[in-house]
């Protein structure tokens, strides 16, 4: 079984375990870490999930669709590593996955 | 007598905030949290969108895992209904009989669904969407083969099922009493919009039609009837046709009261140590140019929530957060920003035929909110107009070659 690296803001990591089809979002929700808000629980119509993604994986997650980059544009922490959590659903090819969470906007 | 610190009397997504909140901010005291039902808090919108259509099983709705509630030291007791409020005494009492001293408490009980009142409306098979046991009986009546449904209210909770009702193969009415779909949250456009949506999904969407009668054979519906005397058969009727604010202890206890609960800007009632948050409390809304109201949303529940924690802490941080909504049906992602009460004029930008479109909602000239369907950037680079209350000429507003930020930036 894969495990999901999650970096908190105060800069702890967590390795928690990878569920496939579970979003990162759903994964650092239910390990109880209490930073993303993900207040529209997941179906990309808020920015309250905002993570940074390991450049290396890049290649392997799922593209960005033009809702979530529209919604990212209204972050003021955007960066290029910028991505939604609940749109990254997990594959057992994510092992290893680090993400960063975002500042609170 | 069992005696907390805070109280917390609803476990929907502003009393489980209002916990989370407060640990957050550091408040080391005892709470407790009472709900009518068993379960530990979960998110209500996927009710009647993915839970319904069973995208997502119950564990993936869940707010919070069960061991955060118990980490974070929150007590959470199912199954009990405050049925009065004693505020001098600050104590609640529960329907057993039981009473619970508080040291503040914080109502966040939402909503009843409103009930028809017509004739056969105790029959079995009448259903509404507010809580998971509610749409669970749903469930296990498509199980049971259920296929015609009726659908009563063509507000948001009532479309959102017939999308997905239509989408699980059912054969789906809608009844709307008024002459257009959702006319107390939208502009005209919009409603025109997801009423021909509805109907190119196979859904018989009928305005004007006033419910006179439920009627049915063992005490089970098999017929809605109407003012005009159609007669439709049915396996199944589900009611959308809003809710009461469940504030009853709290008006009787003395609470200020109107629509709901008032509250002042930090979340407080009338009533020392009692604040109200999410759909049950009403306040003067300053994205509403100060008009007492509700707003029934998870972003209010949750950010009222917010201003109670920290009003808690002792923080001077009133209640302002600009409102935002979503809805999805179909493939449509509608997203809301800012408050349209009171509108006096509406700019469409884009075209709905292309399934793309914003509704700019303008008061006294000023831009008050935008609905926008499948357009997330005219929803994000809005906000900045409404948190301006921008006033800018219609056509600027109307022309898509011109994005919204530029607008925002210029003006």
């Amino acid at each position: 079984m894969g495990s999901v690296t999650v970096i908190t803001r105060a800069g702890d990591r967590h390795q928690l375990k990878l569920r496939p089809g579970v979003s990162v979002m759903e994964t650092i929700r239910d390990a109880g870490i209490d930073e993303l808000l993900a207040l529209c629980g997941g179906c990309c119509s808020c920015a309250t999930c905002h993570v940074y993604v390991d450049p290396a994986f890049a290649g392997r997650i799922a593209p960005l669709s033009e809702d979530e980059n529209d919604l990212l544009d209204s972050s003021d922490h955007r960066t290029e590593a910028s991505r939604l959590s609940c749109q990254l659903a997990l594959s057992e090819d994510l092992d290893g996955l680090t993400v960063r969470i975002a500042p609170e906007d | 007598m069992q005696s907390v610190d805070i109280v917390i009397v609803g476990t929907g997504h502003g009393g489980a905030q209002a916990a989370i909140a407060l640990r957050q901010q550091g408040f080391a005291g005892s709470i407790l949290m009472l709900g009518r039902d068993g379960d530990l808090p979960y998110e209500r919108p996927p009710l009647s969108k993915d839970y319904l259509a069973r995208d997502k099983p119950f564990e993936r709705i869940m707010i919070r895992p069960a061991s955060f509630w118990q980490e974070r030291e929150v007590q959470m007791r199912g199954g009990c209904a405050v049925v009065k409020v004693d505020p001098s005494a600050h104590q609640v009492e529960l329907a057993s009989g039981e009473r619970i001293e508080y040291g503040k408490l914080i109502w966040a009980t939402g909503g009843d669904p409103r009930r028809l009142l017509c004739p056969g409306s105790n029959l079995a098979g009448i259903h509404c969407i507010r809580d998971k046991a509610d749409v669970d009986s749903l469930m296990a009546e498509l199980d049971g083969g259920a296929k015609r449904i009726v659908v009563v209210g063509g507000g948001y909770i009532g479309l959102e099922a017939a999308a997905v009702l239509t989408k699980l193969g059912c054969q789906v009415t809608l009844l709307e009493a008024l002459p257009r779909v959702l006319a107390r949250v939208a502009g005209e456009e919009l409603s025109a919009f997801y009423e021909a949506e509805h109907r190119a999904h196979g859904v018989d969407l009928r305005t004007g039609a006033q419910v006179v009668a439920l009627s049915g054979s063992n005490g089970r519906v098999a017929a809605v009837e109407l003012s005009d005397g159609t007669v439709m058969a049915c396996d199944a009727v589900i009611v959308g046709i809003g809710i009461v604010p469940a504030v009853d202890p709290l008006i009787e206890a003395g609470a200020v009261h109107g629509n709901g609960v008032t509250v002042d800007a930090y979340c407080r009632t009338s009533l020392t140590d009692v604040y109200a948050i999410g759909d049950c409390a009403a306040y003067a809304n300053g994205w509403a140019d100060d008009a007492t109201l509700r707003v029934e949303s998870v972003q209010n529940a949750h950010d009222m929530a917010s201003t109670v924690a920290r009003h808690v802490m002792g923080e001077d941080a009133s209640y302002v957060a600009l409102p935002w909504f979503w809805s999805n049906q179909y493939d449509l992602k509608l997203q809301t920003v800012g408050l349209n009460t009171g509108y006096d004029a509406t700019i469409l930008r884009g075209n709905p035929a292309e399934r793309s479109f914003s509704v700019i909602y303008l008061r006294h000239g000023k831009v008050v909110a935008l609905d926008c369907v499948n357009r997330a950037k005219d929803y994000v680079q809005g906000r900045k107009l409404v948190e301006g209350r921008a006033k800018v000429g219609g056509d600027k507003l109307a022309d898509p070659s011109t994005s919204l930020k530029d607008i925002a930036s210029s003006h």
